[in-house]
Formats: C-alpha cells, sequence, structure tokens
C-alpha cells in the first residue's frame, strides 16, 4: 500500500507533464482542425470540414514534400548501405564503437549549423566560386533541388546507418559460408542472403528518415530559398505569418495521418515479414 | 569498400571542418582566405544580441536538463511497477512524445498554451488579491520553452534510465531488503549508484537537445530569441563569419557532451555483456 503512494507521487511529475504538454496540445489541434479562422487571424469555435476541403490551396507543398522526402530517403538509403554493411561485415571490432559514435554524434547536434555549412559551401561565395577560378563560371548550386537533397542526405543519412548496421551485424556470417561452399558468388550471395535477411533495417531506416523529413523546415528554407517548400515550411507560414490556426491545424493533422498510414504500413510488412526484430537504440 | 566509407565519414565531417575553419579566417568570404585571426570570436562576445540570446539558451537548457532528468528518472523507477493497460498507456504516450516531429509539437504547443493563457490571465486577474500590485501575466517565454523542451527530453530519459533498471543486477536490492533496509536506503545505497551513469547521461542529452533545438523554439519562445532563433535570422540577414563562429561554439559544446554522453552509455553496454 505504501510502495504504492510512493509509486503514484514519483509518476505525478511526468505524468502532469505529458498531460498538459503533449496530450492536451495535440487534442486542441485535432479540435482547432474543425474550426474556423478568425477575423484577425487565430481560432474561432466551429465545427466544419471546411479546412480539410481547402487542403489543395496548399498543394505544392505537398507535392513537393511526397516527392522529395521519398527521393531523399533513397538517397540516404544508397549512401547508408554500404557503409552500414562495411560498418557490420569488414571493420575491425575494436574499432566499431568509435566509428558508430563518429556516425551518431553529428546526427544530435545542431541541424541548423550543419544545414548553415551547406549555405556556405554551397552558395555564390563557396564553391561555385571556387569554380570560377578554375574557369567553370555560371554554376548555380544553392537554392535548388540539388542543394536541397544534398542537405537533406547530410542530415539524415545517419539515421538510416544504424537500423541497417543493426540487422546486418546479427546476421549469421555462416549462411554466406555455406552458400560460398555451395559454389555460390558473392553477388549471389549477397542478392539472395544479406539484402534479404537486412529488410527490416532498412525498412526501419526508411521509415525513420521519412518521417523525418515529412516534417522537415529547415533544410528547404535555408537550401531551398523559398522555391524548394515543404508542408513544414506552409505550416511555418500558417501559423507565424498568415495566423490561419484552423488551416494550419488540418494541414498539420493531414501531416500526421500520412506519417500514421506510413507507421503502420511499415509494421504490416516488418513486422508480419519478421520474429526477429529487435528493437533499435539510436542513442 | 575502406574507401567509401572514407570518403563518407569526410561527407559528414569536412562540412563542420569548414566552419571551423573559416571561422578563424580573417577574410570575410570563403574564397579570400587571409590568414589566421580570432577577430570573429571577439565580434561575438561583443555582441549584445548574441550574448543575451547565448544566457537565454543556457538558462532553458540548464532548466530543462534538470526537471526532464530529476521527473524522468522519478518515472522510470515507478514505472516498474507499473503493469497492464496503465503500462501501455504511459509506453504509447513516451514513444508519441519521442516520435512526434518536432514541427507538430511546435504547432501544437504554440496554439494550447495561447488558448490557455487567454483564459488563464483573466481568471488569475480575478484571483489576485489587491495590494499585491498588478498579476503577473502569463506568456510565451521562458516558460513555454522550458515546458516544451522538458516534455520530451523526459520521455528520453524514461526511455534511458529504463533501459539501464531493466539490466540491472536485481538480486542485490532482494539482498538488501532481506537486509532490512529500508526502500529509501535501497535506492540511495544501490539503485542509484547503478543507474547514475544513465540519469548523467539523460542530463547530457537533454541539455543538447534544448540548446540545439530549432523548431520547436522557433513556435513557442514568444518574445525571448535562444542561439539558434539568433543564427537563423542571421543567417536570414546573409552570411557573415561571426555565424561561423557561432556555429563552431555551439558544435564545440554539443559534441563534447554527446561524446561524454555515449561513453556513459556504452560503459553500461560493455558492463552488462
Amino acid at each position: 500500500m505504501q510502495r504504492n503512494w510512493a509509486n503514484r507521487l514519483l509518476l505525478m511529475p511526468a505524468t502532469a507533464w505529458l498531460l498538459v504538454m503533449l496530450i492536451l496540445p495535440l487534442v486542441v489541434v485535432v479540435v482547432f482542425s474543425f474550426g474556423e479562422r478568425g477575423p484577425a487571424g487565430g481560432y474561432v469555435p466551429a465545427f466544419t470540414l471546411a479546412q480539410y476541403a481547402n487542403l489543395p490551396a496548399r498543394l505544392t507543398a505537398f507535392k513537393n514534400t511526397l516527392l522529395l522526402a521519398p527521393m531523399g530517403t533513397l538517397l540516404c538509403l544508397l549512401v547508408a548501405y554500404p557503409l552500414a554493411y562495411f560498418l557490420a561485415v569488414k571493420v575491425d571490432p575494436k574499432w566499431k564503437t568509435m566509428l558508430l559514435v563518429m556516425i551518431i554524434v553529428p546526427f544530435w547536434t545542431s541541424i541548423l549549423i550543419r544545414t548553415y555549412a551547406w549555405i556556405f559551401i554551397l552558395g555564390g561565395q563557396g564553391l561555385p566560386k571556387l569554380l570560377e577560378l578554375v574557369g567553370i563560371d555560371g554554376v548555380r548550386m544553392i537554392n535548388t533541388r540539388f542543394s536541397v537533397l544534398t542537405g537533406i542526405v547530410y542530415g539524415y543519412m545517419p539515421l538510416m546507418v544504424f537500423p541497417i548496421y543493426v540487422s546486418l551485424e546479427k546476421l549469421d556470417k555462416r549462411l554466406l559460408e555455406a552458400a560460398a561452399d555451395l559454389g555460390s558468388s558473392p553477388l549471389k550471395a549477397f542478392r539472395s542472403i544479406t539484402l534479404p535477411l537486412s529488410i527490416p533495417g532498412i525498412a526501419t531506416g526508411c521509415i525513420l528518415v521519412f518521417i523525418y523529413l515529412m516534417g522537415e523546415f529547415l533544410i528547404p528554407a535555408l537550401l531551398g530559398g523559398g522555391k524548394v517548400f515543404f508542408i513544414g515550411n506552409a505550416l511555418v507560414d500558417l501559423f507565424l505569418q498568415s495566423r490561419n490556426w484552423a488551416y494550419g491545424s488540418a494541414v498539420a493533422m493531414t501531416l500526421v495521418i500520412i506519417m500514421l498510414i506510413t507507421i503502420s504500413l511499415y509494421m504490416k510488412l516488418v513486422m508480419g515479414n519478421s520474429n526477429q526484430r529487435k528493437d533499435v537504440s539510436l542513442l | 569498400m575502406r574507401i567509401y566509407a572514407i570518403t563518407v565519414y569526410l561527407f559528414l565531417y569536412i562540412p563542420i571542418g569548414i566552419i571551423v575553419l573559416f571561422s578563424f579566417n580573417a577574410g570575410r568570404h570563403a574564397s579570400d582566405f587571409h590568414g589566421l585571426s580570432i577577430k570573429w570570436y571577439g565580434k561575438v562576445l561583443d555582441n549584445i544580441f548574441a550574448m543575451e540570446a547565448l544566457t537565454t539558451s543556457v538558462v532553458v537548457a540548464l532548466s530543462t536538463a534538470i526537471l526532464a532528468s530529476l521527473f524522468g528518472t522519478m518515472a522510470a523507477l515507478a514505472l516498474q511497477e507499473v503493469r497492464g493497460r496503465l503500462r501501455v498507456v504511459y509506453d504509447a504516450a513516451i514513444y508519441i512524445a519521442i516520435m512526434i516531429p518536432g514541427i507538430v509539437l511546435g504547432i501544437a504547443t504554440l496554439v494550447a498554451l495561447v488558448t490557455a493563457f487567454k483564459f488563464l490571465n483573466p481568471v488569475l486577474h480575478g484571483l489576485w488579491p489587491q495590494g499585491l500590485g498588478d498579476p503577473p501575466r502569463l506568456n510565451m517565454g521562458y516558460v513555454s520553452l522550458i515546458a516544451s523542451h522538458t516534455m520530451f527530453t523526459m520521455a528520453l530519459v524514461i526511455v534511458i534510465v529504463r533501459a539501464r533498471i531493466s539490466g540491472m543486477d536485481r538480486t542485490l536490492i532482494e539482498a538488501s531488503t532481506d537486509l532490512y533496509a529500508t526502500p529509501w536506503r535501497t535506492f540511495w545505497q544501490v539503485t542509484l549508484p547503478q543507474i547514475y551513469p544513465a540519469i548523467l547521461a539523460g542530463f547530457l542529452l537533454s541539455f543538447t537537445f534544448s540548446f540545439d533545438d530549432f523548431i520547436i523554439a522557433f513556435f513557442v519562445a514568444g518574445t525571448e530569441t535562444t542561439l539558434p532563433l539568433y543564427v537563423f535570422s542571421s543567417i536570414r540577414r546573409g552570411v557573415t563569419p561571426e555565424i561561423n563562429a557561432i556555429g563552431t561554439m555551439v558544435l564545440a559544446v554539443s559534441l563534447t557532451l554527446l561524446v561524454v554522453a555515449q561513453f556513459l552509455l556504452r560503459a553500461r553496454v560493455d558492463r552488462t555483456h
């Protein structure tokens, strides 16, 4: 009995915090998404689907996000897979921890500063200027899809490495030896053993990167120069500039719904296929 | 294969290196390198706005880290005893807190708090006893920054400390109870010494996340300016070598704290295996 009370007391601050700062705000967004815009911005209570019906007004942002987020995810996968393979299979175990820490640490440092680095590199006074010195003129790098995708790969590729690394790490190396003994070429062994067994890792990595990219604001804002506009940029505009909270809430809800659909598809794919799923530690 | 890996590591670290290198550049641009100088650092230190933003960031990050590691650890300890449906609810909430995109959290906190304050301020005004002057006005600023950062870093601390608790040697706790130690004493002498690396790691990660956070602060900072918000608006006004200097300092702080946190967390892994 006494223990029970102590337990409740210990849980109280965390419970209050989660209720007031997580659950309540999310409920408010759901409620607001069915409301109307006030005359001076903000929100007027109502129950209407008008905000959702008006979603096509921000079609460009949705189109850009739904095009560039999967593209960015794919690029991250292409860059990360060989690296994860190298770390899991080829590297001397005594270097492993250090090399893994070196991948994840930049990811947790300020995304703002890391994205800024690319403004500096790709901007007018950076690489293009250096190219001018060797006689290549008029190259434009910043504020293009190329610069946005570079920023995306730079920012989120580390997130892809870890889950793939984990799935490759626990792969039973004897399977590859058996394949080699039975006369299979390394390429064939990779295609029929390594790749299929690393699919849970690939799926986890893709879903993580995709979720982060869906809500991305900074990279398109800084490297896209207002030309490459994501849902995140639309949300900033709706909440901080035009103060259209009801419509903004509907856009945010749509974003969350797209994410939930993606996650449940992923759950079906991975949970259904494999019973060896293990939680991936990202820290 | 090895060459590929080296290339990727260079890709990860060269941009960071460039920021650091050019923060010591005497010239204004990447293309005019005039030798080394620390003049941009001097400019940052003399810049009142940057220093104010730095102070705000440190106050917010420190408060966040203290609250998150205290409440997160308390919750992680208590959740051991929670089973069944209630546990599922807590786990779901913690999972949502960590996975939810920062932008959605920022928006939700903004609209919820602004709406709540609109109701609470008149109430507070009505309840405030006369003769004490004007009641405090609830506003977006320090409180909303610390409260929202604490929410999601607390979830992180819960996860980290819980992992440590589950890797802990439970027989020691049983032995301590068998020897008639009070639960309080068992906690101080047995549990805490075993979980403190995780708490410390949680503290450092919370500090770093709060210190580096841009997107949540962008929505909930109100009239305050944190360092990332200051950097963002400076970038908007044009790239200057001062930003390189601030960036280098920010990276140095977070890299140091993160590496220490990693060591604290890995030490656990090595010992339990």
